[in-house]
Parts: C-alpha cells; structure tokens; sequence
C-alpha cells in the first residue's frame, strides 16, 4: 500500500488531472483504509469544486508588475 | 506635496501615532490586487474595464493617503473606493446612454456598493442569490490566498486560476515540477484551513 505522503501527492494532482488511471487507482484503495487521507481527499476536492463555483480572476504576474511600476510613478511625483 | 510624505518612508500613519492600521502602497498590489479585481469582475464584466477602475482604485487611494484616519482595515478602505468607482462607471454608461436606458443593477445600493437584499427576493432570486454568493465566496478565497507566502500564492494562482501547464509554471519560476506540488500542497492545505468552515 502507498504512504500517507504519495497518497496526498497523488490527490493534489488529480485535483489537476495530471494522474494515472493507475495512481488514482492506488489512492482509491489508500482512502479505503486510511481516515486520515480520505478526510483530507474529501477537503481538497471541495477546495477545487469552491475555487471553480467562484469563478475566480486574477490579473497575470506581468499586468501585476505594469501596476507597481505606475503606482510607483505615482508616488514619486511631488519628489522633484 | 502630501504625497511626498510616502516618498521618504514606504509605511505611514498619518496624523497621530494611536492608529492600529497603516498604509503601505508599496505592497497593495501583491496584497490586494487580485482581491479588488475579483470584485471589479463581478460587477462588471469587460476584465480590461475592471484591471483599470484596479489601477484608478490604487491612484485614488494615494491621492487620499492623508484622509486614511487607520479606523479600517486597508483592505477595506481600498474596496470601498473601487466600490464607488464602480458606481461612477455605471453612471458614465447611464449618462452616455441616456435616461431611456438605465443599466444601473436595479437593487445596486450606492451607498455601500452592495446589492441590496430585494434582488435576492425578486423573481430571479436564485440566479440572484447564487451570485450574491459566488462573489462572497471568491472574495474569501483571495483573501485567504493574499495571506500565503508569495511565491506560494503565486504557484496556485497560475496553476488554480489561469490555468497554467505546470510545464510552463516550472519555466517562467525557474522551479522544478516537484517543488511545484510541494508549494501547490502547502497552499491548499493552508487555504483549507484559512477558509471559514461552512463553506465546506
Ligand atoms: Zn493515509
């Protein structure tokens, strides 16, 4: 049987659809034992069902840097 | 100039030292800046739009530094101007469009920016209150995620969020895929604890 650790490995990915049928498979029979994990799988699943339902926007890294570097123009004005 | 006080220190409080809260412009945009677009998004749906009245929010809050009297949260100071500048937006739309046509939300309550709670009671309602919700909830998540190291919240925003390959990630940050799952397990794992029970 996997550990705790490759079972949470395994569930953050799935979270992402980058596992194996066959991984997944070994996570299933983890959970069947485990309360532990399965009560953690059961949390994170929810986490990404709340993160899709919220429909959540963010701006990109560079959108963000394009901000501070006008805000900071902002602020050096008066310094002159 | 007021605004020449921010030059010389990044945090001040203004007035009196008493004030529990301080403005720190230098880090509203990696603080609050995904928190205040989720919120622009809601209300009006053109992103470009949104990332501007975002933009015009931080400007406004610096113009305003002096009026800031440390009586609320940052956040909450910075969302209350988008709030208006949400409001000026529609009107500018209403004005343009003439009297004829008033797209202001009809429940949209200028006084706070809220919608108020006849939309949840109108014929729409559930459409009314499911969105009422959403928006509730997308806010508690990027609070909760403004709240993990950087480059924590970083990895799950691009991964989470945008939608990033973790190929792609692990280039643009330099990191290797398995230190990617380690910061994504860290971040969901504290966005599970920092997100209030009942939405679970
Ligand atoms: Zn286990």
């Amino acid at each position: 049987m996997i550990s705790c650790e490759e079972a949470a490995e395994i569930c953050d990915k799935a979270q992402y659809d980058e596992v194996s049928k066959w991984r997944y498979l070994k996570l299933r029979i983890h959970l069947l034992f485990c309360k532990t994990c399965a009560q953690h799988s059961k949390k994170n699943t929810q986490l990404s069902h709340l993160c899709q339902k919220a429909e959540l926007h963010s701006l990109t890294e560079s959108e963000k840097e394009e901000m501070k570097t006008e805000l900071e123009k902002k602020t050096l004005v008066g310094k002159s | 100039m007021e605004i020449a006080i921010l030059t010389k220190s990044p945090t001040f409080s203004p007035q009196t030292m008493e004030h529990t809260h301080q403005l720190e412009p230098n880090k509203w945009v990696d603080r609050y800046s995904d928190y205040l677009f989720n919120y622009a998004v809601s209300r009006i749906s053109d992103t470009e739009m949104a990332k501007d009245l975002v933009q015009e929010t931080f400007f406004a809050g610096l113009k305003s530094a002096k009026n800031y009297k440390g009586d609320a949260a940052e956040r909450t100071w910075l969302i209350a101007i988008l709030k208006r500048k949400v409001i000026d937006h529609y009107r500018k739309i209403n004005s343009k469009k003439g009297k004829a046509e008033v797209r202001m939300p009809q429940s949209f309550d200028e006084e706070s920016g809220n919608w108020a709670e006849e939309r949840v009671a109108d014929p729409y309602s559930q459409a009314g209150k499911s969105q009422l919700e959403n928006e509730e909830l997308g806010l508690a998540i990027q609070e909760c995620i403004a709240k993990l190291p950087k480059k924590q919240s970083m990895v799950f925003t691009m991964k989470t969020i945008q939608g990033i390959s973790t190929e792609d990630i692990c280039n643009e940050l330099g990191i290797n895929p398995s230190n990617l799952w380690v910061m994504i397990h860290r971040a969901r794992t504290a966005l599970m604890g920092c997100l209030n029970q009942n939405w679970f």
